[in-house]
């Protein structure tokens, strides 16, 4: 499926090999640098009085006693920070109509949910702060909580935002075709309403940050564990006055971060103004309970879906109701309807059906604020079609991959654009779905399957398809006025003594960015991998970029440490074609050495190269100016996004008389284009995997009817663990994006887009012989035996 | 706030005499105090595994002791382990099958690895990951650092030359990684 070989195909070629990430070796050693760890002179450190309700009024606060404590520094409130921070907003253009009030660090005259910080507390020690925070006594007047989707929208419901005049943030209704034709037509109709509960990022490192505000250069420095620290120079700049050029953001280690860190979070505006009231470095890491009530949760969907199929299977149409509750705002300033949004245009992606309607309703709420977390919408969208699916092949007696072959995208329709509006270059759903055949044997499980059902054991089998968004252009934010970088940047540069330094805006967090960008760019040059070290994350020193979300760093970022490097490569062969007296055409860098293009007999060492050029340029050809230091930018300018494409399958036991299920194994195939490290593509997938499993069947942010977290513990919390983890088979189809020369796409969120979808239907699978099928997550066993009336 | 109390305790093979608050976390200590921050705190409530230690040799959660419990007896932590080679083959087996990601879960693991592995034998994968079960991972989804322990148990039962009788690993001394 690719176009000519290029050097990328060559037999020694860095890209496709599994190499081991140089900078895991540190951790290994329990000497990485997360912000957690860092203590700086003269550092304070913050802790939060926060709200106990869900929704009231501020009547009074008073620190007096607190203020009075030895080591206490500062206690600053709502209207403290005010004066210093510019309110945020978290609505974009691109998304009509949308809404959400102005937000500030701190509660001012009012708290709309259980958790929100109030007052802030700075002291010597966190133990001290923590201390002083209980002595402050702050009077609240409770306000009814709005909680329920519903009632929220029901006339005369309590307004958490009266200035917006109601409670919903956004709606949009997508209509493609004649829907209603399709279903009136059709051979069976199938109608779900599927439940998606709140679950969260749970990062083994919680958020932390330390800013350092040094008055006397009016300058800002914030370590801080965050995917995006250019966005966070931008907006700690903006929203405090200070000059773009003295903010610095550095992001060091990250202990987990799956889009949960790159949002704006109250604490850690608040932060850097306590920062700049003291003018000494201010730290805070949240504790586990923190992180429950203040990072955003995800999902919290209620999806009401309907499919048209006919006889034969073909789906004539789908039809969804999406309510989706994102707490008391939208974020910023990636707002919170990004994942509705996705919900209604994901559905039904895989499959060729042309009559599609979708609503969409994004609902405010006294809870945690939702938004981006690790595949965004799509596990929604997916597990949303690919039940339907199910059942209409169940109702109409077809096997699921066979109904799945009649309907996908074929390799004949491309470039293909949904009804939905998103454009494929090219999927590869056919070969994914005959690869994972194979790969699970699924005639033998079937048929171990029947014989065991028979012994009373109750196996199921689930697939779901999906389609992933990856490589995003501005169309994802930037149209939307968000300074959100689509773009990203690399420096490569050769030392004195002939190694390679690259600087470049994606980030590590232990996917392994730095390996691969390492493989790039010894691959792009010509050089030892060993002899390139790559710089992330810190904002005076890498260039400006879009960093780490919707799956952009092998795709955007690899392809501009390419080209980058490429540069480098054409600047040093003409210095040695000055040094050689020969053209740089009939010149080529292989392994740290020009050689000769056409025989590849060794000329010159790229050291000597780099001596001659930075200590004796003296004795270079006059008009021969050295240029070993490349930079490049690269922006996706074809497709706005590059989708990928995948399908999973989940093999599970339930047993009837408990509800507890046994995951068996999982498959993926999976198509992420061009794979420059099999080794840390097959991690993420894993590890993607294994988040949506959680959502599938642990992990959920549990409220009571008044708005308080009922389970903000990893005791109360199930996360899932390496015991009731299956082992995860991985197969790749690739399918290149031909928008750039090293054809990467993403891979980040694969695993997570189908591994609750391809659960439910395994579920399903298992106790639909008894009459009984579950629609809502996480299949909790409580859940489980009251779908099949037991409970 | 509350008075300051000696304690002496053995850490990383050495005796450090500090004076500690009371309330501060053995997790505390060593992190704020002694500045050996591969051990980590994730959850402090013992349910995480980030910040296991080993204490007179045996994994313990160093967020649910204080410090003063330690008085009198000998803490490892991950820079121990490593500066003393005893973990160096799992650490080796870790990097080859990246069997980590963000690494803040890492230092546990290895923790744990540790001391499944010093009972000797060969673990099962099911043994491996009931093991396991009390130390998160955000990241991996488990496998590969399920391939790593096994992989690591399986290198020292063939070095120390016995398929099925365990021993492996001699206690205490320092180790060359396997080739």
């Amino acid at each position: 499926m690719t176009g000519a070989l290029s050097s990328l195909d060559r037999p020694n070629t860095y890209i496709g090999r599994s190499v081991s990430r140089p900078n895991a070796k540190r951790l290994l050693a329990g000497r990485g640098r997360y912000v957690t760890d860092l203590q700086l002179p003269r550092m304070l450190h913050a802790a939060f009085v926060r709200s106990p309700y869900a929704h009231a009024n501020i009547r009074s606060i008073d620190a007096s006693q607190a203020a009075a404590m030895t080591g206490v520094h500062l206690i600053a409130t709502g209207v403290d920070l005010a004066k210093l921070c510019k309110p945020w907003v978290g609505t974009l253009d691109h998304f009509a109509g949308m809404k959400s009030s102005p937000q500030l660090p701190l509660a001012v005259g009012k708290v709309v949910w259980a958790g929100q910080p109030v007052v802030a507390v700075v002291a010597e020690t966190r133990a001290l702060a923590e201390d002083a925070a209980e002595l402050v006594a702050v009077e609240f007047e409770e306000i009814d909580p709005v909680t329920d989707v519903d009632a929220a929208r029901a006339p005369g419901a309590t307004l958490i935002n009266p200035e917006l005049g109601g409670n919903v943030a956004f709606h949009t209704r997508i209509e493609s075709g004649k829907v209603d034709e399709a279903f009136r037509g059709a051979a069976a109709v199938v109608e779900e309403t599927l439940l998606f509960g709140r679950h969260t990022a749970v990062t083994l490192e919680p958020r932390a940050i330390i800013a350092d505000y040094d008055p006397s250069e009016e300058r800002l420095t914030v370590h801080h564990g965050t995917q995006t620290p250019y966005q966070f120079q931008d907006i700690y700049s903006r929203h405090y006055g200070l000059r773009e050029a003295r903010v610095r953001v550095v992001a060091p280690d990250i202990g987990g971060s799956f889009g949960m860190k790159l949002h704006v979070y109250h604490e850690d505006m608040a932060v850097v103004g306590l920062s700049m009231l003291l003018g000494r470095p201010v730290k805070f890491v949240a504790d586990r309970l923190e992180a429950f009530v203040s990072d955003i949760h995800a999902r919290d969907h209620r999806v009401t879906a309907r499919i048209a199929v006919a006889a034969d299977g073909t789906i004539r149409g789908m039809e969804a109701d999406d309510v989706t509750a994102i707490g008391p705002y939208s974020t910023y300033p990636r707002t919170s309807v990004v994942e509705g949004n996705q919900v209604v245009r994901l559905i039904g992606a895989p499959y060729r059906f042309r009559d599609y309607r979708a609503d969409l309703n994004v609902v405010f709420q006294n809870k945690v604020q939702t938004s981006q977390y690790r595949a965004v919408g799509h596990p929604i969208a997916c597990a949303v079609t690919e039940t339907l699916v199910d059942r209409a092949a169940r109702k109409l007696g077809i096997d699921p991959f066979e109904i799945r072959r009649r309907n996908i995208i074929t390799q004949d329709m491309y470039p293909y654009t949904s009804p939905t509006g998103y454009t494929f270059e090219r999927l590869s759903h056919e070969a994914c779905l005959d690869k994972l055949h194979a790969l699970m044997d699924y005639p033998r499980l079937r048929l171990e399957q029947e014989a065991l059902r028979k012994q009373g054991i109750h196996r199921g089998i689930g697939i779901a398809m999906f389609v992933e968004i990856t490589n995003p252009s501005p169309a994802f934010y930037g149209v939307g006025g968000a300074r959100i970088s689509a773009q990203d940047g690399a420096i490569v540069k050769i030392t004195p003594s002939g190694e390679v330094h690259c600087l470049i805006s994606v980030g590590e967090h232990g996917q392994g960015t730095e390996t691969i960008v390492g493989q790039i760019v010894a691959d792009g040059l010509g050089v030892d991998h060993g002899a390139v070290r790559v710089f992330t994350g810190d904002t005076d020193v890498t260039p400006h970029g879009g960093a780490n979300w919707a799956c952009r760093g092998a795709g955007i970022g690899g392809e501009t440490a390419l080209q980058a490097s490429r540069t480098l490569k054409r600047n040093i062969l003409s210095v040695a074609a000055a040094i050689l007296q020969a053209r740089p055409d009939d010149l080529d860098l292989r392994n740290g050495e020009i050689v000769d293009a056409a025989t590849g007999s060794a000329r010159l060492s790229l050291g000597e190269i780099a001596r001659i050029a930075y200590f004796r340029s003296d004795t270079l050809p006059g008009g021969v100016s050295p240029q070993l230091t490349a930079s490049h930018h690269y922006t996706p300018k074809g497709f706005p996004f590059a989708f990928t494409n995948g399908v999973q399958a989940c093999h599970v036991e339930v047993d009837v008389e408990t509800g507890f299920i046994k995951i068996l194994k999982v498959w993926v195939v999976e198509d992420c284009g061009r794979i420059i490290n099999p080794m840390l593509v097959e991690e993420q997938v894993r590890g993607g995997v294994v988040q949506g499993l959680g959502a599938a069947f642990f992990e959920e942010c549990l409220y009571s009817e008044n708005g308080q977290l009922q389970n903000g513990s990893l005791a109360d919390y199930l996360v899932p663990m390496a015991c009731e983890m299956p082992d995860i088979e991985i197969a790749h189809v690739e399918t290149p994006t031909q928008d750039t020369e090293l054809g990467a796409k993403g891979c980040g969120e694969a695993g997570t887009a189908a591994a609750s979808a391809a659960a439910i239907n395994a579920v399903n699978d298992a106790i639909s012989p008894l009459g009984a099928s579950i629609s809502q997550i996480p299949m909790t066993p409580q859940r489980l035996l009251r779908a099949l009336g037991h409970a | 706030m509350s008075g300051r109390v000696p304690v002496s305790m053995s850490v990383d093979g050495r005796t450090v005499d500090a004076l500690v608050e009371p309330r501060t976390s053995l997790g505390d200590f060593l992190r704020n105090d002694l500045g050996l921050t591969g051990t980590h705190l994730g959850c402090e409530m013992g349910v995480c595994g980030a910040c296991l230690v080993l204490l007179d040799g045996q994994a313990i959660h160093s967020c649910l002791m204080y410090a003063v419990q330690a008085n009198g007896r000998a803490v490892e932590t991950v820079e121990g382990l490593t500066e003393r080679r005893a973990i160096a083959d799992i650490q080796k087996a870790f990097h080859e099958r990246n069997a980590l990601q963000c690494g803040f879960c890492t230092p546990g693991m290895l923790v744990t690895a540790y001391e499944l592995l010093s009972h000797g034998g060969a673990p099962s994968r099911a043994e491996i990951r009931d093991a396991l079960s009390g130390n998160y991972c955000r990241c991996t989804g488990y496998e590969a650092i399920v391939d790593a322990v096994d992989q690591t148990a399986k290198e020292r039962q063939k070095q120390a030359g016995c398929p099925q009788d365990g021993r492996a690993a001699a206690p205490g001394g320092t180790k060359d990684n396997a080739a």
